[in-house]
C-alpha cells in the first residue's frame, strides 16, 4: 500500500476553497445549453400525451412544409439500429433471465408513457421547431394504462406485447429456509408495509445535448449534460447506432447536477446524433422543465412489506422483505440493478442479523422509466432496516439507541448474510457522538417545552451503512453487470513541471477540480496551483466509468494515485541517473528526489524537465517523457456508515412539521477536503428530507397522467423548508484504497428519510406514516381523523 | 414584426430589434451571449434566471425583453467590477455556497437584493427571502452561511 | 408563445384605444400572463404594455382610504411606510406574494384582473371592502370577483386604481401551498366601519366571504370565536395539497390566527 502519511502543510485534510467557483460565480461556466455551434439547428421532440396508446399513423406533411423546418423523423425512419440497452442482467428465481423488451429510440408502433418520444423535429429556430411539432398529426388508439403496481399482473393490459403479465423479473436473495425457520421460533416479529415514494431528480440544469456530425472526418461530437461520457459513447456506439467509438467524441462540459439522472443513455441524444448526419448541421436540444419531469429517469417507487424477527431480549434473528419495484415503461440503463444488487445486499445494515431473505418483483408500468437516483437502492434498503429497527424498539419497549448497540457488528472484516464483506467500521462511535451532539438527554425537556406551546415533538434515529465506491468488476460481473466498474486516470507532467491529470471521473458539483488536485499535489509535493484536473471529454481522457455510486475519490482517485506512483517510480530512475546513484537508493519526499543517507537531491521540476530534454539520460534503458496512466479495479466496495438524529416539531392544528434539528455523524474514512464533504452531506440530507416531507411523483391511476409535473405541484425543498444541519465525523479509514476514503456523495440522502419518519412517528405516537408526510397526512394522524 | 428597444446591460448600451415574444432571458443569453444567466424551469419558480433591472431583482424568464425598454440591467457577469468579485460572490466562494453552479448566478443576484432590502436579516428571514431560488445541491446550509458572511463584512481568508 | 402585436402606449387614453382591438390583453408586470403565454395556455392578437404609463402607479393615503395605482408593484406596496402605517395588513400581504423577484414586477391590477383562485390580493380587496376604479366606473369588491379567473371587468376595461378603506383592525394569514407558494388557504379579516369582513382565498373556485365566521366575529372578535366555526367542505377545492375537508378546517384555523394578529397590533 502506498504511503499516504502527510507532511504538516499537506493540502490533504484542508478545506481549500474551490477553483471551480471562479467561473461559476462570475457567469463563466459553460453548460451544454451555453454551447453554440455555427449553423446549428434546434431539435424539439413531439411526445405522447397518452400513457398507453397504439400509434396508428403519424402525418408530418403539414409540419414539414412549415417555415424553417429542416427535417422531421419518426420511429419508422430509424431502421437498422438497436434499442437503448440495459446494463445489468438480473436472473429470476426460476433461473430465467429478466425480460428485456425493446427500448426504441423513437416510439415504434406504441407510446408507453406520457412523454414517450414520438417524433423529432429539426428546424432553424427553436420556435419554428416548436410550432411544427404542434402541426404533426398523430392518430393514437388509447389502451388501458398500467399504473398501479399492485394490479399490474392481473389488469389484462400489457405495457410490452411480449411481457403479458408485466413482470420484468422475480428475484430472490438470501437464505429463505433459514429465515423462515427463524421467524417460526421468534419471540417477537415487527412488520411494516409501506411505499418508498417515487421521486423526480430535478437537477437544476435540465438535460441538454448538441450533436454535431462533421463531414471532413466522418465523425461525431456530442456535447451532453452527462455524468459518464465514455460510458455514454460506448453504449450509443456499440449497442444502438453501430458507429465506431473512434469516430465519436462526447464532451460533458459543466453539468448542473446529476444525482444519477444524467448517467443513462437516453433517446434524445441518441436521436440527435443519428439525425445530425442526415441533417448535416449541428442539432441543439435542451429539455424544458416539464419535459424533464416526464423524461428524466425517476427514482425509488417500491412497495414493500418488511419483517424483523427477534428473541425476547431484542436480538435480531432474521429479516424478511418482499418488494414490488417499478421499472416504468422501459428498462433504463441500470434500472434492473437498483432494487436488487444495490438494495438487498444492504439489508444487514449495521447489524449482526444472521439470516436475511429478500424477494423483489420488478414490474413494467406505463410511467416514466425508473433508475438510479442519489443512493440508488441503498436509501430503500436503509428505510427498510431503520424503520423496522426503530419500530421494533418501540414494540419491545427498548431504547432505540440501545437496541441498535446490542445488535451492532463489532468485529471486522464481517461477511454479511447478503453477500458483502464490511472491511472496517465502528458504529458505536458515531452513534455515541451523534447522541451527544444532538443532546438526546435534553429531549424530554424540549418536548415538554413544545407541549406547553401546544406543539408535538419527536426524536428519531437512523444508523445507515451503504456500499459504494462501485465496484469490483468481477463481483459486479458475477452479479449480472454487463460492464466493468474500474476507473482510469492519466497523469501528464509537463516539461516545465506543472501537471495535468485526466480523470475518468466527472464533476458536476463534487469539486473534483479542487480535491483531486489536493491529492496529486500532496503526493508530488507541489503547490496545488500546479495541478490541473481535466474531466468530461472522451477526446482527452483515456477512459472512465464516470461519477455515481460515490466512487470518484475512492476509485477514480486511486487510479490517479497509481498513475502518480508510476510517475514517481520513473522519476526515481531519472533522478538516479542524474545523481549517479542506483535506482533503489532514491527516495521521493516533499517534492524532492534524494539519495538515501546523503543530502544529494533534485527537485521534481528538474527531473521533469530532464524527462523531456533527455540529454543526460539513460536512453538505453528508459523512454523519455513523464506521462503515465493507470486503471484501477477496486477489490471491494467501500462502506461509509453513520448515525443520524432528527428532531421534529409538529403543529397539530395544521399538521405542519418543522425539522427542529438534524445531526449527522458520518464515517467516510479519511477526509481530503472537509468543507466539500460536509457540503455533500448537506445536499444529501436536503434530498432525503425532501423525499420524506414533501416530494413524490403522483400518477393518476386511470389516465396515467403525471399529476404534479411542474414546480407548481411537485414540492421541491426551499431554504425555508430546512434548518441548518449539524454535521460531524468519525474516522475508520477504508482498508483497501491508498487514501483510506469511503465516499460521501449519497450518504445524506440514504440516512435521512428514516430518521425523519422515525422522529415524526415518535411525535405523533403512531406506528407509521406515509412518505411524503404532507401537512394534511400529519394533521389527520395528529387529530385521529381518518 | 420586430420591435426596437434600447437598454443598458452591464454598463453597456444595447440597441436591438427583437421579436416581441423574446423573453428577457433569451435576449441576454442568445443575442448578447451572456450565458451566465440560466434557465432552470418553465413555471417561473426556480430563480436561476434572476438578474437586476433598475436595481431590483427580477426573473428574466418572466418578462418580455420589450418590457426592459430603457432599463438598466445587471447580470451575474456585471456584478464584479474590474475583475474583483462582489462581496457576495466572494462570500459564496468562502463558504462553499455552491456545488454544480447552475442555480448560483440567480442565487447570488437574489442574495444581493435580499441584503440590500434587509441588511440585518435573521437566518429565518434569509431563508424566507430565498424562497424564489431553488438549489438541489447544497441543501441551502452554506448559502445561508455565505449570506451571513457577507452580512458580517468579514474578509475571506487566503485563497 | 404564439405571435402577437406589441404596443406600449404612453398614457391611459392610448391604452384604452389600443385595447379596443379584438382579443387584446393588458400587460402589467407579466408575472402571470407571460407564464401563461409561454405555456401556450393564453394567446392574444395584441398585447398592450402598461409599463410606460406613469399615472397608473403610485400610492396615496387620504385618511379614510389608501388608493393604490393599478400597476404599483407588490414590493412598492410592501415597502410603503404610508401603507404600513395605515393598513399594515395590506403591506404584509403584498410582502408575502410570490418571492422577492415576483414582487418587484407583479402588480395589484394584474393580480385582481386575473383573479387566480389562490391569489392573495383578492382576499385584501374583498376583505377590506375595497373599490376597484376602472377607466369606466367604480366597482365595489363584493361585485368584482365573479368566478374562477373571472371578474366583472368588460373587454378592454382598464383598472386604474383600487381604493382600500382604512380599517380599525385587520390581518392576513396565508397558509402556503408548499410547492407553488400560492395560498392553500388565505384569510383576510378586518374590523371597520362597516363591521367585520372575512375574505378567503385558495379554498374555493373564487375568493369568497365566509359569512358564518363574520357573524361569529361580529358577536365576539376573538380567535376562539373564529376557530369554533365549522365550515362545510362541499364546494371547497380538493387537490394533491389538501382535501376539501382539510381546507375547510384550515379556513377556521387561519381566520383565528388572523384575528389574533389583528388584535396584537
Amino acid at each position: 500500500m502506498t504511503d499516504m502519511s502527510q507532511p504538516p502543510n499537506s493540502p490533504i485534510g484542508q478545506s481549500l476553497r474551490r477553483r471551480e467557483d471562479a467561473r461559476f460565480l462570475t457567469g463563466a461556466g459553460q453548460y451544454t445549453d451555453d454551447v453554440v455551434l455555427p449553423g446549428q439547428t434546434y431539435g424539439v421532440f413531439l411526445r405522447s400525451p397518452y400513457a398507453h396508446a397504439r400509434i396508428k399513423s403519424i402525418d408530418t406533411a403539414k409540419a414539414k412544409a412549415m417555415p424553417g423546418v429542416v427535417a422531421i423523423f419518426t420511429g419508422a425512419d430509424m431502421t437498422g439500429i438497436g434499442g437503448l440497452p440495459c446494463g445489468w442482467l438480473i436472473t429470476s428465481k426460476d433461473g430465467t433471465p429478466m425480460k428485456e423488451p425493446p427500448h426504441p429510440v423513437l416510439a415504434q408502433g406504441k407510446a408507453r408513457h406520457v412523454g414517450d418520444q414520438v417524433a423529432l423535429v429539426v428546424a432553424d429556430t427553436w420556435l419554428q421547431a416548436r410550432d411544427a411539432a404542434e402541426a404533426i398529426e398523430v392518430d393514437y388508439e388509447e389502451l388501458t394504462p398500467v399504473i398501479d403496481m399492485s394490479t399490474a399482473e392481473t389488469i389484462g393490459s400489457a405495457v410490452h406485447d411480449d411481457v403479458p403479465n408485466n413482470v420484468c423479473y422475480d428475484w430472490g436473495h438470501g437464505d429463505k429456509a433459514a429465515v423462515d425457520a427463524a421467524f417460526a421460533k421468534a419471540a417477537h416479529v415487527t412488520s411494516l408495509t409501506y411505499h418508498n415514494n417515487r421521486l423526480i431528480p430535478n437537477a437544476m440544469e435540465p438535460r441538454a445535448a448538441n450533436a454535431h456530425y462533421t463531414r471532413h472526418d466522418d465523425a461525431y461530437t456530442l456535447y451532453l449534460a452527462n455524468q459518464n461520457p465514455h460510458v455514454e459513447r460506448l453504449l450509443m456506439c456499440a449497442f444502438v447506432l453501430g458507429i465506431p467509438e473512434s469516430k465519436m467524441r462526447v464532451i460533458a462540459p459543466d453539468v448542473g447536477g446529476g444525482f444519477g439522472s444524467k448517467i443513462f443513455l437516453y433517446a434524445e441524444e441518441t436521436a440527435l446524433i443519428w439525425a445530425s448526419k442526415r441533417v448535416g448541421r449541428p442539432i441543439k436540444w435542451t429539455a424544458e422543465r416539464s419535459e424533464s419531469f416526464l423524461t428524466d429517469a425517476h427514482g425509488r417507487d417500491h412497495a414493500t412489506t418488511a419483517e424483523l424477527a427477534m428473541d425476547a431480549q431484542g436480538n435480531f434473528l432474521a429479516m424478511r422483505v418482499k418488494t414490488l419495484a417499478n421499472m416504468g415503461a422501459y428498462l433504463s440503463t441500470f434500472a434492473s440493478s437498483v432494487p436488487t444488487i444495490l438494495y438487498a445486499t444492504l439489508l444487514a445494515g449495521q447489524y449482526k442479523t444472521p439470516a436475511i431473505y429478500c424477494e423483489v418483483k420488478a414490474l413494467f408500468t406505463n410511467t416514466t422509466p425508473v433508475d438510479a437516483y442519489r443512493g440508488a437502492g441503498r436509501p430503500e434498503a436503509t428505510y427498510v432496516v431503520e424503520r423496522l429497527v426503530e419500530t421494533a424498539a418501540r414494540d419491545m419497549k427498548m431504547d432505540p439507541a440501545q437496541i441498535r448497540r446490542q445488535n451492532f457488528i463489532t468485529t471486522f472484516p464481517y461477511a454479511t448474510p447478503v453477500g458483502l464483506t464490511y472491511d472496517t467500521g465502528d458504529y458505536a462511535a458515531h452513534l455515541d457522538k451523534a447522541i451527544k451532539i444532538a443532546d438526546v438527554a435534553g429531549f424530554p425537556a424540549r418536548k415538554a417545552a413544545s407541549a406547553a406551546k401546544g406543539k408535538l415533538r419527536g426524536l428519531g434515529y437512523s444508523c445507515y451503512i451503504e456500499a459504494c465506491g462501485l465496484a469490483p468488476s468481477n463481483i459486479a460481473g458475477a452479479l449480472g453487470a454487463r460492464a466493468g466498474l474500474f476507473e482510469a486516470g492519466e497523469v501528464r507532467v509537463h516539461p516545465t513541471g506543472t501537471v495535468t491529470v485526466f480523470t475518468g471521473s466527472h464533476s458536476h458539483g463534487q469539486g473534483h477540480e479542487t480535491t483531486f488536485a489536493q491529492v496529486v499535489a500532496a503526493k508530488l509535493g507541489m503547490p496545488v496551483e500546479n495541478v490541473e484536473i481535466v474531466h468530461g471529454d472522451t477526446g482527452r481522457i483515456p477512459f472512465g466509468m464516470g461519477t455515481y455510486g460515490s466512487r470518484s475519490l475512492s476509485v477514480g482517485g486511486t487510479a490517479i494515485i497509481k498513475a502518480v506512483d508510476k510517475i514517481i517510480a520513473k522519476g526515481k530512475k531519472i533522478a538516479a541517473h542524474l545523481l549517479e546513484a542506483s535506482d533503489t537508493d532514491i527516495d521521493f519526499e516533499n517534492g524532492e528526489f534524494k539519495v538515501k543517507g546523503t543530502d544529494k537531491k533534485l527537485p521534481f521540476g528538474a527531473v521533469a524537465l530532464t524527462a523531456y530534454v533527455p540529454h543526460n539520460y539513460p536512453l538505453d534503458k528508459l523512454e523519455p517523457g513523464l506521462n503515465e496512466n493507470a486503471f484501477y479495479d477496486p477489490t471491494n466496495f467501500t462502506y461509509p456508515a453513520g448515525s443520524y438524529v432528527c428532531e421534529v416539531e409538529v403543529d397539530p392544528e395544521t399538521g405542519k412539521t418543522t425539522v427542529a434539528s438534524f445531526v449527522a455523524v458520518d464515517d467516510f474514512g479519511n477526509i481530503v477536503n472537509p468543507m466539500i464533504v460536509s457540503g455533500q452531506v448537506h445536499g444529501g440530507i436536503a434530498q432525503g428530507l425532501g423525499q420524506a416531507m414533501m416530494e413524490g411523483a403522483i400518477y393518476d391511476t386511470g389516465s396515467g397522467q403525471l399529476l404534479n409535473g411542474s414546480y407548481m405541484d411537485y414540492t421541491m425543498p426551499r431554504a425555508d423548508d430546512l434548518p441548518s444541519f449539524t454535521v460531524d465525523h468519525t474516522v475508520t479509514p477504508c482498508t483497501h484504497n491508498p487514501l483510506g476514503v469511503k465516499g460521501c456523495g449519497e450518504a445524506g440522502a440514504i440516512g435521512s428519510p428514516p430518521a425523519f419518519i422515525n422522529a415524526l412517528t415518535d411525535a405523533l405516537g403512531v406506528k407509521d406514516i406515509a412518505m411524503p408526510a404532507t401537512a394534511e397526512k400529519v394533521w389527520r394522524a395528529a387529530n385521529k381523523i381518518a | 414584426m420586430n420591435v426596437d428597444i434600447s437598454l443598458t446591460v452591464n454598463g453597456r448600451p444595447v440597441t436591438v430589434g427583437v421579436d416581441p415574444r423574446t423573453l428577457l432571458v433569451q435576449l441576454i443569453r442568445e443575442q448578447l451571449q451572456l450565458t451566465g444567466t440560466h434557465v432552470g424551469c418553465d413555471t417561473a419558480q426556480c430563480g436561476a434566471c434572476t438578474v437586476h433591472m433598475d436595481g431590483r431583482a427580477v426573473k428574466a424568464c418572466s418578462m418580455l425583453a420589450v418590457q426592459a425598454q430603457g432599463a438598466t440591467i445587471t447580470t451575474i457577469e456585471g456584478l464584479s467590477q474590474d475583475g474583483t468579485m462582489h462581496p457576495m460572490q466572494a462570500a459564496f466562494r468562502e463558504c462553499h455556497g455552491l456545488q454544480c453552479g447552475f442555480c448560483t448566478p440567480g442565487m447570488v443576484m437574489s442574495a444581493v437584493q435580499l441584503l440590500a432590502d434587509n441588511p440585518k436579516a435573521s437566518e429565518a428571514e434569509i431563508r424566507e427571502g430565498l424562497e424564489g431560488n431553488i438549489c438541489r445541491c447544497t441543501g441551502y446550509h452554506n448559502i445561508v452561511k455565505a449570506i451571513q458572511f457577507c452580512q458580517s463584512g468579514a474578509q475571506p481568508a487566503a485563497a | 408563445m404564439y405571435n402577437f402585436q406589441y404596443q406600449r402606449p404612453g398614457d391611459r387614453a392610448a391604452a384604452a384605444a389600443a385595447a379596443k382591438a379584438a382579443n387584446a390583453r393588458f400587460l402589467a408586470g407579466g408575472q402571470t400572463l407571460i407564464q401563461a403565454m409561454k405555456l401556450r395556455l393564453s394567446s392574444s392578437d395584441a398585447l398592450v404594455d402598461l409599463g410606460g404609463i406613469a399615472d397608473l402607479k403610485g400610492i396615496k393615503v387620504d385618511g379614510a382610504n389608501v388608493v393604490v395605482g393599478a400597476t404599483t408593484t407588490h414590493a412598492t406596496v410592501a415597502r410603503s411606510a404610508e401603507v404600513q402605517k395605515a393598513i399594515p395588513a395590506l403591506a404584509e400581504l403584498a410582502g408575502g406574494i410570490g418571492d422577492q423577484m415576483v414582487r418587484n414586477m407583479g402588480t395589484l391590477g394584474g393580480s385582481i384582473a386575473n383573479a387566480d383562485p389562490a391569489a392573495c390580493y383578492p382576499a385584501a380587496v374583498l376583505g377590506l371592502g375595497a373599490t376597484v376604479n376602472t377607466d369606466r366606473r367604480s366597482i365595489p369588491a363584493d361585485s368584482f370577483f365573479t368566478g374562477m379567473y373571472e371578474t366583472a371587468l368588460q373587454p378592454g376595461e382598464l383598472i386604474v386604481s383600487v381604493s382600500f378603506p382604512v380599517p380599525q383592525k385587520a390581518a392576513y394569514i396565508k397558509y402556503k401551498q408548499p410547492a407553488s407558494r400560492f395560498a392553500l388557504v388565505g384569510v383576510f379579516v378586518s374590523q371597520g366601519a362597516g363591521g367585520v369582513r372575512v375574505a378567503v382565498t385558495g379554498a374555493k373556485s373564487s375568493v369568497f366571504r365566509a359569512s358564518a365566521i363574520e357573524s361569529a366575529l361580529q358577536a365576539s372578535f376573538t380567535p376562539a370565536a373564529a376557530k369554533a366555526v365549522k365550515l362545510p367542505a362541499d364546494d371547497m377545492n380538493s387537490d394533491l395539497h389538501g382535501s376539501a375537508e382539510y381546507r375547510a378546517a384550515m379556513v377556521s384555523v387561519m381566520a383565528a390566527r388572523a384575528v389574533e394578529k389583528a388584535l396584537s397590533r
